[in-house]
């Protein structure tokens, strides 16, 4: 039986103005187990909290019951009170009767009949309460970023700059990402390789970071804290530690026609390869399937140029398993294919390109050296057609496109015909848009000069079709202000291609037990308040892999990752939340059901022995809560068909007590 | 005639909800009979939803529509313009009772080079 | 014997994180609504076991409101859509049972809608207040 002291606050004339607080204690008294009760002007206040540590020693209490405000207002308060005094924090309950009784109700008997049924329903509550210790389990002071574009990048310098080690998995044979494909950056046009590459050298000399580039996440076990991870190093048959990045082996080739996947197939690039001159780490990576070494053993060109003796025809892919505190996602995207959108005609002429394809061929490291020239032709084009939201925004067909916006589309196609503008005046740009969407700092500014100062064409309306027709691309449009048909003889026609997520992010999700939406970007564990962390604890999200994004977000969500991943990892010990579910391994029938429906992937199922009543030993299939990643919301335990799982501090008793004495 | 009650019997009739438009004119980028209309599928779906359908009614635009189903296939919103060009045909025909292709006068448009389809598509779209 | 003035017992769980909240807020903006109504909180509406709104028929409770976070907002992601999931099987039971489909209820509030939190239970409690005493499920074992 529980000793209780009841305690009931005034909170000046809040409380006590319509609630006989001298009444409620009488009434309380003698409840089941109240050994104790009393009022006080002010429970919160030093001398209100040292009564009721007073009380604690003199009454030889158990359980304490607070009459006052709302718990999300004090119950912090009163368990640090019952600590200081030698209880168990969790033994304490607060009834609510200020902010939903004596502030919502006008009457005094009213308020005082409900205060006491309030009063009693936390006594009864209290006294199947029981003590309850938060788990503690030690962390792993290494972060774990996976993908190396401009947010995995950003997130690792931030987390290593803390003191952090941190190790960074791209499943590329360099860092950088989509970011290192791009020309400029909007809204400011500075370069971005002039902005990214110096950052990606950072990571290279930080002796914090490591790089497991050409590598990809094989396997994730463990909670927040105390990931294991086995990471695959695909075999790159170039020793990465012994290699110096000549490119002597890269001219030997002969191995030329491999499209070249850094500049999306529009030149070629050989078998042995550094994807482009930046690259980190600057090492040569050998395609297996281009390579005739490999694919026929005849050859053998690159090792026998490689001064430093890097070249390693027999090696192996290689998995190497490391422990974490925290794992950062950031996979970044895609843009989607354009093979459904037969209307666009980009599988029949060359001269249909995507914005991705626009970037490199106006990249002065691009497969045209920054000249703007048609890629069927290699002339000059002198009318161009930009099309927006090309597979975004599109709700018909779910494999055709994408039903959300992809965000970064308008400010990019007003980049690209803007600087089209700028270099070739001589150049008619025309662009189609449904909506110019330019939320952002100076994000509108930029737009209204590619129409005002550079005199780009503007068109409400969607292109229809584009059809080639000898070198020229005619396209049919609607031009929805003029109510008109448009015909319009292009030289190229750019596609402003829906983003993805990355497929990657999927099978990787379900390793990490992370949850994501049914468009596969992560979901974050509030849309709000806790925009950069997974649901699942110890998982951080960073860049386009939760949502589209441009860079500068980007970068923001970057280092709000790290900030929280170093918050994490600066800690020694991870308290729990002792209010965890629980599950009674002797009625537990394993049915799987509480696993279907934890949105965390804190319960397992283990098979362990039970001795039965005739001394035989029977293995049986039981849940397991892991009490570091439950989050305690309780959904296991009303799914749970033979009562094994309660959740604590919430258990079924415990509010079952509490609607009998609301009930009584 | 009330301005709601056609405009619920055209959606009821085409199966179309006019408010999934977001306004982009794929449907009348694509149209291949755009020229020949006075009002463009863009606009019958926009005219329908704010019940101003008797003009399309009055219109030729009607009878110029392919029913080639090119904006419908194109629209990015699954909108389907040509069913409700398609509903607000039938409610004139209907209404009028008069049939704007009679039996007698198909011997005079035949040629060699019409699918026999193209006559029966155009019975079932200009006959009561 | 004298009649005693009829007043509903009403059953409130309210989800921690929003409706709960809400309920505080309610409470700060000094909002009325009958103190029929008696809030039990819970981690989350998907704590609520339809157990405990068995348990409160039983008892003599004449309505039952569950309160949580709106659809996509919940704290712990996906609870509410188990609620919703639930209670629609439950209270088509409990309808079965004769239990009137104005005594149960599942409504969403965020913790910045005082306002609604406490409209909410005027009209419900109201809409209980008519149907009168819920004697259907009473388990005349558990009174006195």
């Amino acid at each position: 039986m529980q000793r209780i002291g009841v305690f009931v606050c005034w909170c000046g004339s809040n409380i006590a103005g319509t609630v006989d607080v001298q009444a409620v204690s009488e009434a309380l008294k003698n409840e089941p187990g109240v050994v104790y009760s009393t009022n006080y002007q002010y429970m919160c206040s030093q001398a209100g909290q040292d009564m009721i540590k007073n009380a604690v020693k003199e009454h030889n209490l158990t359980g304490i019951v607070v009459c006052s405000c709302s718990p999300r207002m004090h119950e912090a308060t009163f368990r640090k009170t019952a600590a200081a005094a030698g209880l168990n924090p969790y033994m304490v309950e607060i009834a609510n009767i200020r902010e939903q009784c004596s502030w919502v109700h006008k009457e005094m008997p009213i308020g005082t009949e409900k205060a006491i049924i309030l009063g009693k329903a936390a006594i009864a509550k209290v006294n199947l309460n029981t003590p309850l210790i938060p788990g503690e389990s030690p962390v792993t002071k290494r972060a774990l970023v996976i993908g190396g574009g401009i947010a995995g990048i950003q997130t690792a310098l931030d987390i290593a700059d803390a003191g952090f080690p941190v190790d960074i998995v791209e499943k590329q044979p360099t860092i950088g990402g989509k970011m290192a494909q791009l020309d400029k950056t909007f809204p400011t046009l500075d370069c971005a390789a002039c902005i990214l590459t110096p950052k990606m050298v950072d990571v290279a000399q930080n002796d914090k970071i490591r790089i497991f580039s050409y590598s990809e996440v094989a396997e994730v076990g463990g909670f927040v804290g105390n990931f294991d991870v086995k990471i695959k190093r695909r075999a790159r048959y170039v020793k990465e530690d012994v290699c110096t990045g000549c490119g002597a082996c890269v001219e030997k080739c002969p191995m030329k026609k491999v499209p070249n996947e850094f500049n999306l197939g529009m030149d070629n690039r050989t078998a042995i390869y550094i994807p482009f001159a930046q690259a980190v780490p600057k090492v040569a990576t050998i395609d297996p399937n281009h390579c005739n070494m490999l694919k026929n053993g005849k050859c053998g060109l690159c090792a026998k140029v490689c001064a430093a003796g890097a070249i390693d025809y027999k090696q192996q892919d290689e998995i190497i398993e490391e422990k974490y505190g925290a794992i950062v996602v950031a996979t970044g995207f895609n843009p989607i294919s354009m093979d459904k959108f037969d209307e666009y005609a980009y599988n029949q002429s060359k001269d249909v390109i995507t914005s991705l394809e626009f970037e490199r061929l106006t990249n002065a490291a691009g497969p045209t050296a920054g000249k703007l020239l048609r890629p069927s032709d290699h002339k000059h084009p002198h009318t161009i057609v930009f099309v927006q939201c090309v597979g975004s925004r599109c709700a018909a067909c779910a494999e055709k496109g994408k039903e959300y916006c992809s965000k970064i589309c308008c400010m990019y196609t007003a980049k690209h015909a803007m600087l089209t503008r700028d270099k070739y005046p001589d150049t008619e740009v025309y662009v189609f848009y449904i909506d110019v969407r330019t939320p952002g700092k100076n994000f509108d500014e930029f737009y209204r000069r590619a129409v005002e100062e550079y005199g780009v064409h503007y068109i409400k309306g969607m292109v229809g079709k584009v059809v080639p027709e000898g070198d020229k691309l005619k396209v049919q449009a609607s031009d929805l202000l003029d109510n008109k048909q448009l015909h319009i003889d292009a030289d190229l026609v750019v596609l402003a291609a829906a983003i993805e997520p990355d497929k990657s992010a999927r099978p990787l999700a379900t390793m990490l037990t992370a949850s994501m939406d049914t468009n596969d970007f992560f979901t974050e564990a509030h849309p709000k308040l806790r925009p950069v962390e997974s649901p699942t604890a110890g998982v951080f999200l960073s860049g386009t892999c939760q949502g589209p994004k441009d860079i500068p977000e980007t970068v923001s969500q970057a280092g709000a990752a790290a900030s929280k991943v170093i918050g994490l990892l600066a800690k020694d010990k991870l308290t729990g939340n002792p209010c965890v579910a629980n599950s009674d391994e002797l009625m537990c029938n394993g049915c799987s059901s509480c696993q279907r429906v934890c949105p965390y992937g804190a319960i397992s199922y283990i098979d362990k022995e039970f001795r039965m009543p005739d001394r035989t030993t029977k293995i049986r299939r039981v849940a397991s809560v892991n009490p570091a990643v439950c989050q305690g919301c309780g959904a296991c335990t009303v799914a749970c068909p033979s009562g094994a799982m309660d959740l604590k501090g919430f258990a079924n008793e415990q509010i079952m007590a509490e609607v009998d004495a609301i009930c009584k | 005639m009330n301005k709601e009650y056609l405009r619920d019997e055209m959606l009821r009739m085409s199966g179309v909800n006019p408010k999934k438009c977001m306004k982009c004119g794929k449907c009348s980028a694509t149209c291949p009979a755009y020229d020949e209309m006075e009002y463009h599928p863009h606009q019958f779906v926009s005219m329908v939803e704010k019940g101003d359908i008797e003009p399309l009614m009055k219109s030729e635009s009607l009878y110029r529509c392919l029913t080639c189903f090119a904006c419908v296939d194109r629209c990015p919103r699954g909108v389907e313009p040509a069913k409700l060009i398609e509903a607000v045909r039938l409610s004139v025909i209907r209404q009028q009772g008069a049939n704007r292709l009679k039996a007698d006068d198909v011997p005079a448009k035949l040629d060699d080079d019409m699918p026999q389809q193209a006559i029966v598509s155009a019975f079932r779209k200009y006959s009561k | 014997m004298q009649m005693k003035e009829y007043k509903p017992l009403i059953v409130a769980f309210c989800c921690n994180w929003c409706s709960y909240a809400g309920a505080d807020l309610a409470g700060n903006n000094r909002l009325n609504y009958p103190a029929d109504v008696k809030i039990i909180r819970v981690p989350c509406s998907c704590r609520v076991n339809p157990m405990f709104i068995l348990r409160a028929f039983q008892k003599g409770a004449d309505g039952v409101i569950i309160c949580g976070c709106h659809p996509g907002d919940c704290h712990y992601t996906s609870g509410n859509y188990y609620t919703r999931r639930r209670m629609a099987a439950l209270f088509s039971m409990l309808d079965f049972l004769g239990i009137e489909r104005e005594r149960t209820r599942v409504e969403w509030v965020s913790a910045a809608e005082g306002a609604k939190f406490a409209a909410t239970m005027n009209d419900f409690a109201e809409k209980v207040a008519a149907l009168g005493e819920n004697k259907r499920l009473e388990d005349l074992r558990c009174k006195k």
